[in-house]
This record gives C-alpha cells, structure tokens and sequence, in this order.
C-alpha cells in the first residue's frame, strides 16, 4: 500500500513537471486573445511576435507589503500602453507579474515572462528583486527599463536603464537644495536602515553634508520591524537641537514621525524624497501637520500641465486612485521604450537579444518629455539626466517652491 | 526479487525515497534536454533543491527530535552568507565545482557552529517556549545580518556596523557585504544536479542517523522525555546532535540557494521563511521524511503555476493548502481514504494490474541498483 502510495505520489510529481511544460502553450494562446491581437501562441524563448507587436514584461510586487507601488506601475504602464495602441503603429503588449517584492519569485516571474515571449523588461519595480533579476537579464541580453529601483547596482549592466534617480543622486540633490537655500545648517537623520532606498540615500546625503558644511547632529535609524513607534528617534532630533529633519523613507513612517513631532512640540522643518510623495493620500491623516513638508520629487499629481493632468484624470476613472510617482515612472518608462524603438527603426520580429541591442544604442540618443520630468536624456551607464523638483506642502497641495 | 522482499522494511523504504529523487533528477533531466520543460521551471529545480533539503533538515527536528523549531531561516541565512562570503573572495576562482562544495561546506559548518551556540540555550527549553526562542533567535540574525558591512582589500577584511565608508576600504577595495542591499553581482555557481546531490547527502545522513542507535535515543525523548533520562540516555547530548545535524544542512541548503542567484539580502531570511519551511514539513507529515520532500516540491511548484489566474493567485495557494491539510490530516478524511483504498485492492482487475506493477517495479528498482 505504501508503495503504491509512494508510487502514485512519484507519478503526480513527473505529471506536474510535465504539465508546467505545457503551461506557456496554453497561456500565451489566451494572453493575446484579450488584446485582441492575432499573435499565435509561440512557447518557445524570445519567439518572434507577429503583427508588430511588441510584448513587454512587467515586475513587480502586486501583492504583500509593497504592493502599493507594483500596482501603481503596473496601472501606468497599463494606461501608456493603451494610449499608445489607440494611436495605431506600434503596437505593445503589456505582462505584468507578481514578485512578492522577494529575489526568488522575482526570477520566477522573469523565467514566466520569458517563456511567455517577452522582448522588453520593464522592471523591476523594487530595488532588491531588481538586483538579481538584472543580472538575469543581462547574461540573456533582455533590455531593461525600470521605472523605479533607485539603487546604481541596479545598472551596472550596459543593458540597464532608469526612469528613476539614482539612491546617491538623490541624497546629493537633497543636501545641495538645503545647503545651497539656506534652509538649515543643523540637520537630523531618521532613516530605515534595513532598506537599500533608505540607507543609500542617507549614506550619500551624510557625505555630502560634509562638503557643503551642514551639520548632522542626530543620525537614527530604525528597521522595517520596529517602525510604529518614533518617539525615542524624534526626541534625539530635538534634544540635538536639528533645525531641520531629513526623512529619506516612505510616507507610511514619515506621517507616524511627523505626528511624534506634533505631539512632543518639535518645531522643525521636515525635507524628504521621493519616497514622502504619498503623504496626502493617506486616509484619515491629519493633513494640517503636513503643512510645509519639502520634498524632492519628479512628479505631483497636481501639477498644472496638459499631460500630467490628463494622466492623473485617466487613472482616477481607471482606477479610482490619485496616481503617485511610480505609476508617473512606469508611464514614462513605457514611452521610453517607444521613443526608443523608434529611434533604431527595431521591428517586433526581432528577438530579444537584437532588439537589446537596438535599444540600448538608441536610449542615449533619445529625448523624452515625461511627466516625471522634462526632456529626459540617458547616459550610456543607464542613469537618467533629468531636473529634481523641489515641492512644497502649503494648503493641504504641492506647490513647486 | 528475493533480496528486496527480505530486505529490511526501514530499508526498502529508505531506497524508494532515494529513487524518487534520481528519479526526480531523470525526468527533469530528460525533459529539459528535450526542450520541454520551459524556462520557469527550469528556473525553480534549483529552489525547489534547496526546499527540499530544508523540510528535510527541519523534519529532523520538528519530526523525529519533537521540538518545534521557528528558527530554520536563520541557519540557512547564516550558512548563506558564510558560503557566499567564501564564494565571492576566493571560491570564483576556483573550479566552480571545487568552490561550490567548499562554499557548502564552510556554510554548513558556519551553521552548526551556531547551531551548537544557540543549542545549548534553547534546548534546555521546551515546547512553545523553545518555538518563541527560535523565533526570536532568526529575527535577531536577520537583523545582524542587515547592518554588518564587509568589505576586502589588500590590508586584508574590513568590518563595520555604520555604513560602507566607515570600513575605511583602500580605493583597490571591495564592498562584499552591503548592509542591507547584502552581497550583490554574484556569479552564479548552483546547478540543478549540484541541489540533487546535497539532497541524497541530506537524505542518506538523516535517514541513517534516524535509523541509528542516536536516531532511536532522540526519538525516545521525543516520546517520554522522563523514561528517556531513567534509562540513562543524555537527553542533552541527542537533543543538540539533532539540532546541530538540523542546522548543517540547512546552512548547506543556504549556499546552494545563495549561490543560485546573484544577489542575497538577509531580508529573504525572516520569519515568513522558516514557517513556509515549516508548513512543507507539517503538511508532508511531522516525522515523515519523504513526505515533507513531496509537499516542499508540490507547494513551492503551486504558486508558479498558478500565475495563471493572476490576482486570486495567493487566494487559491492558501485554499490549496486548507485542502490539502484536511485531505491529510483529518481524521473522517484518513478514514474515508483508507475505506476506499481498500475497496480499491479488492477489485480483482485492479489487484492483478498492482501485482504487474509490483513486478515491474521491482524489476526496475534492481535495474537501477
């Protein structure tokens, strides 16, 4: 009985194998029908599309902690697409897979897009998966965009690019902003020092300090375990006397830091990155505390122009949410790609590795104007080259300071 | 023919384990040369390796030892860093296979080393209390893990908790460990055939030391603690040798996963590890070796399978799992499945085509020997 047992347990698992290598067949036969494309189903790796369809992979976390910003690129790059394909020409597909926010099933999702056929990576969404899906990548040649993992490994590839600035770039624009604006010459850290985004900016941010001769007199950390309670880190800041508190983490942390602030009395000027774009969408906040919060950041969603505009309009019906940076990276992340595939005249029919090549050559001599940014150019290293824009909260809005 | 049947029940069953995972190995093998195993999958044989050897470790001692243990990641993530450590200084230059072995090695002893340190503490607990000392035990080496910096040049190893400038690298230096961004641009040295092998390493240690005369003093203590002391065994001494055993090969279970990608973060290594490592084990049965190996493959498989319905993806893996757990483990369920198993071997035409089966199948086992 035992035996049979064991025997018929042995037969589920070879039948498993067997039915995961059926799986792409069946998957990528359904996949296109829902675009309404007649790509055939083509199992086989970096199979050319027919009918001068582009597929592009996405990753990213859609699910667990940091599904935030997953969905967030996941829907503008959704919303670029679809705009894209309105306009006839070339045509793209968009994959988007679940990573967890985890290494492993980031290579998972990678392996899934690549039987799925995908000829360009737009991904991924978060640093540390990104940091062993790129080298994937590149040992397969796959082109590489992604729209938000910050950290400079991240591109060490020649087949790598950015939508986003670089963890270091943006430490150093912070100091420079607060140095060069007079804004404090005193200045308190608080930083999560368990997060790659985190501690590179800050590590970067200290250094330059030095050289432009701002003080840092409270430096405290905190880890993604213990980050509901802020008080000992925020008295430091106010016994140290720092004028000014940098926060290089996300918003969730920066509201519960500003409230510890409110209710010990600590009058300071709060400056932050990117990661605090996010702070005004928080239910149920008081948003009055946030009132003159600076950050540096690429993108607001109120911002005046046409295009922001009509983006944040469109993902509001969508989706019924106010877009936040990662979906503005995603965006212009897709656009990229287009801008760049039509600068090297690539073909959908190409294969992954050709189009990599065509692609990277094209991405430095390319110009886009984005919404995370005006005429984005590329260096041949991956890092993008576009203007940091300092916001500022003032009646509950970013106003551009 | 005869030489099985008068074999050992222990053993026959031993040697059916080790030839579902040559058997295992064949048919991924053959599958992947005839081009049919696609890239995700080939992608998971090295993870699903290093699962299996994980369940199997910790089956030891969840299983056979009786001590419910929380703290499996941070053995692995240990091994993992020590192994990769190795790899990135010295053992890339290497042949692969040389640095590979000597990467698991020096990973597996770093593990047991403190898989004795965290022992002799924690074993003196039992119960819930040595599950939440475990617990505490992985979170803590995670949280080292996060802020140690380490970097190399020509003056030797440089060490700091701070950050990466305070190591004071000479301009020639290498970071190898970044904080919490950890060790990145890995090469890549595991392979499939490297996992299957610690695998029946695994396998041939623990069941044999499960079948030994320490095997059967650690399953006494298991069953009654207090008669296990009265008839003189050293409780202490098995628990830890258990432990220890548990943590080498969960260290070694560590190097082959690191070395697998080419980045390693020890955020990987928190709780939500040691208990999927734990769910295989319970869900394959507590003490039932091949079946923990059966459910880490078919559990870590499920999730990648079922990209398919995309959103309700993690919906239908814990369904998957609440079923299963109650195919397995209720006890109307067990009885049901016996019931019809039996109603299953009386059917005449059903027995004959067994008893071709169980020729066959011999005839193959012999083949294969």
């Amino acid at each position: 009985m035992k035996k049979f047992l064991s025997a018929a347990l042995a037969a589920a698992m070879a039948f498993s194998l067997v039915a995961c290598g059926s799986t792409p067949s069946s998957s990528a036969g359904s996949a296109p029908a829902s675009e309404g494309t007649s790509a055939p189903a083509s199992a086989s790796e970096g199979a050319s599309a027919t009918g001068g369809v582009f597929k592009i992979g996405g990753i990213g976390p859609t699910t667990g902690g940091a599904a935030t910003y997953g969905n967030a690129v996941k829907n503008g790059a959704q919303i670029a697409v679809d705009e894209i394909n309105a306009k006839g020409g070339i045509q793209f597909e968009l994959n988007f897979q679940d990573d967890e926010n985890d290494v492993e099933k980031a290579v998972n999702a990678y392996n899934t897009l690549k039987d799925w056929g995908m000829q360009v990576l737009l991904g991924t969404v978060t640093t540390q998966p990104c940091l062993s899906v790129a080298p994937e990548a590149a040992a397969d040649n796959m082109f590489l965009l992604t729209p938000s993992a910050s950290n400079v490994d991240v591109i060490a590839e020649d087949n790598a690019f950015q939508v986003c600035f670089t963890d270091p770039n943006q430490g150093i624009a912070s100091a420079d902003y607060i140095a060069d604006n007079g804004l404090a010459t005193k200045i308190a850290i608080i930083y999560d020092s368990s997060d790659a985004y985190s501690k590179g900016i800050r590590d970067k941010f200290v250094e330059e300090a030095g050289t432009k001769g701002l003080e840092v007199v409270a430096d405290e950390a905190f880890t993604a375990d213990s980050k509901t309670d802020f008080s000992v880190q925020v008295q430091k800041a106010k016994d140290a006397g720092a004028e000014l508190v940098f926060l290089p983490i996300y918003y969730n942390e920066a509201n519960l830091i500003i409230q510890e602030m409110d209710k010990q009395g600590y009058d300071a000027l709060i400056f932050g990155c990117d990661g605090l774009d996010g702070l005004l969408t928080i239910e149920g906040a008081d948003l009055s505390l946030f009132e003159g919060v600076m950050l540096l950041t690429p993108f607001v969603a109120d911002a005046d122009d046409e295009a922001t505009q009509a983006f944040v309009t469109k993902y509001q019906e969508q989706y019924g949410e106010i877009p936040n940076q990662f979906a503005a990276d995603a965006y212009d992340g897709v656009y990229a790609i287009l801008a760049a595939i039509e600068q090297s005249g690539a073909t959908a029919d190409m294969d992954a590795s050709t189009l990599c090549d065509a692609l990277k050559g094209a991405m430095t001599q390319i110009t886009v104007d984005g919404l995370t940014g005006e005429g984005m150019k590329w260096a041949a290293t991956g890092e993008v080259n576009k203007a940091p824009r300092a916001m500022k909260i003032q009646n509950g809005a970013y106003t551009a300071m | 023919m005869n030489a099985l049947k008068n074999m050992k029940k222990t053993t026959r069953s031993n040697l059916i384990t080790y030839a579902i995972v040559v058997l295992f190995y064949i048919v991924a093998q053959g599958l992947a040369s005839g081009g049919i195993l696609n890239n995700s999958m080939k992608g998971m044989l090295v993870p699903i390796c290093t699962y299996v050897v994980l369940a199997i470790s910790l089956n030891l001692t969840v299983g056979i030892l009786g001590e419910l243990s929380l703290g499996h990641a941070g053995f692995m993530s240990v091994g993992a860093f020590s192994g990769a450590v190795f790899w990135v200084v010295s053992g890339s230059n290497m042949p692969s296979v040389l640095g590979l072995a000597l990467s698991m090695l020096i990973g597996g002893v770093v593990a047991g080393v403190f898989g004795f340190l965290i022992g002799i503490p924690v074993l003196r607990l039992r119960g819930d209390y040595l599950a939440i000392v475990t617990l505490a035990f992985g979170e803590i080496i995670k949280n080292v893990l996060n802020t140690v910096y380490l970097g190399i040049d020509s003056a030797g190893f440089h060490f700091s908790i701070k950050d990466s400038a305070s190591m004071g690298l000479a301009p020639d230096g290498d970071v190898i460990i970044n904080g919490a961004i950890g060790i990145s641009g890995m090469k890549k040295a595991s392979t499939f055939l490297a996992g299957i092998i610690l695998i029946l390493i695994t396998l041939f240690v623990i069941l044999n030391l499960i079948n030994s005369r320490a095997g059967r003093a650690i399953m006494s203590i298991r069953d009654n603690r207090i008669a296990a002391e009265a008839t003189g065994i050293n409780v202490t001494k098995y628990k830890l040798m258990a432990f220890i055993v548990s943590a080498v090969f969960a260290g070694m279970a560590g190097v082959l996963y690191a070395l697998n990608f080419s980045a390693l973060a020890a955020k990987k290594f928190d709780y939500n590890t040691s208990i999927l490592v734990l769910v295989f084990v319970v869900l394959g049965g507590i003490g039932n070796i091949r079946g923990s190996m059966i459910a880490a493959t078919v559990l870590y498989v499920l999730p990648e399978l079922l990209r398919g319905v995309a959103d309700y993806r993690m919906l239908v893996y814990a369904i998957v799992l609440i079923v299963m757990m109650i195919f397995n483990q209720s006890p109307q369920i067990v009885a049901w499945r016996e019931q019809m198993a039996e109603r299953i071997a009386e059917n005449p035409k059903l027995r004959q085509w067994m008893a071709r089966r169980k020729k066959d199948g011999a005839q193959s086992e012999k083949g294969e020997a």
